[in-house]
């Protein structure tokens, strides 16, 4: 696991360009309008490759056993996971409603 | 003689696998993925919220928080990454006096990066995004409504990352300290590796807060 002493450094200027290239089309495209969709998925994209980006080169898992890649991805499944798991109440716009109408009714039977 | 080679063979069969260097790499690791989770439910606990909001709707995070500022931010936190990854360049190489230079740089740009956030939580806070308001009037001149979760959400969010920066510039000092008084060799550096890695999950992180918070 430990590889002190490894001589093979990656190019970090070529990395830190990347990373400051993609952060300016980041910037670059939440100023004209496009269609939303097409803009949450580029804007995750571009995050998700700067976070690549900066896991495999500045904290050196690319030198590192696999099995520690492995390691370090399952979390972010697990979050991938998590955002799936609360799908249905962040599409559902019934939610509000569903709300909204039993609280109503209370309302009313106690003005009787 | 006899009993000495048994002792000696046994002390063989159960030498541990993980060295002191590797053994503080993983502790660093196993915290960096419990971390990973706690800004995962934050997060998703935010897009819950947002999406939630329903009818009375969530403000465009562009109408309140400048994302030009947040870009500079961003790129300085990249540039402290690199500095970091310099250091710990410098030191495998046995260049003591470069890796402090290095890691001072980093310092500075955490110091640097914490003093913007207080200036744009103060800045925010005048303009009246609070814990119970937004702002009655968006960055574009326009009256704005939305959900007030906005501010709570925001402040959560934004100063959970603030204080990993803070935990993280004086972690950085402490490393500092220890190189200044030549505890670090191009043979023994595990510790500034280590540190490495928390300053930069601390980067990757807010990678992802400014695109979910500031961007989306």
């Amino acid at each position: 696991m430990a590889q002190n002493g490894h001589n093979e450094h990656p190019k970090y200027m070529w990395i830190f360009l990347w990373l400051a290239v993609l952060t300016a089309i980041e910037v670059g495209i939440v100023i004209p309008d496009f269609p939303k969709a097409l803009t949450i998925i580029l804007l995750i994209g571009l995050a998700c490759a700067k976070a690549i980006l900066v896991a495999v080169y500045f904290m050196h898992l690319k030198f590192e056993k696999r099995t520690l890649a492995v390691i370090v991805i399952t979390p972010f499944l697990i979050c991938v996971f998590l955002v799936i798991m609360l799908l249905p109440d962040l599409t559902s716009d019934k939610r509000h409603e569903g709300i909204e109408k039993p609280a109503a009714e209370v309302v009313e039977t106690t003005e009787h | 003689m006899e009993q000495a080679t048994t002792l000696e063979h046994t002390e063989d069969v159960y030498e541990p696998s993980l060295t002191p260097d590797s053994l503080g790499k993983l502790g660093m690791w196993i915290f960096l993925i419990g971390d990973t989770m706690s800004f995962g439910a934050l997060l998703a606990a935010y897009a819950a919220l947002r999406t939630g909001a329903g009818v009375i709707g969530w403000v465009p995070p562009s109408e309140i928080l400048g994302i030009n500022l947040t870009a500079g931010m961003t790129f300085l936190l990249i540039c402290s990454s690199v500095t970091m990854v310099k250091a710990l360049e410098s030191i495998q190489k046995g260049n003591v006096s470069r890796m402090c230079t290095f890691l001072g740089l980093t310092i500075l740009g955490g110091v640097i990066f914490l003093g913007l956030q207080a200036y744009e939580w103060t800045h925010l806070i005048k303009h009246g995004l609070t814990l119970t308001e937004i702002p009655e009037h968006g960055l574009k001149g326009g009256a704005i409504a939305g959900s007030t979760l906005f501010g709570p959400t925001f402040y959560a969010i934004t100063g959970f990352h603030g204080l990993h920066v803070t935990g993280g510039v004086i972690y950085l000092i402490v490393i500092l300290i220890h190189g200044l008084r030549g505890r670090y060799t191009a043979e023994f550096n595990h510790e500034v590796e280590i540190v490495g890695l928390y300053w930069h999950f601390v980067d990757l992180i807010w990678i992802m807060v400014f695109t979910f918070i500031y961007l989306i």
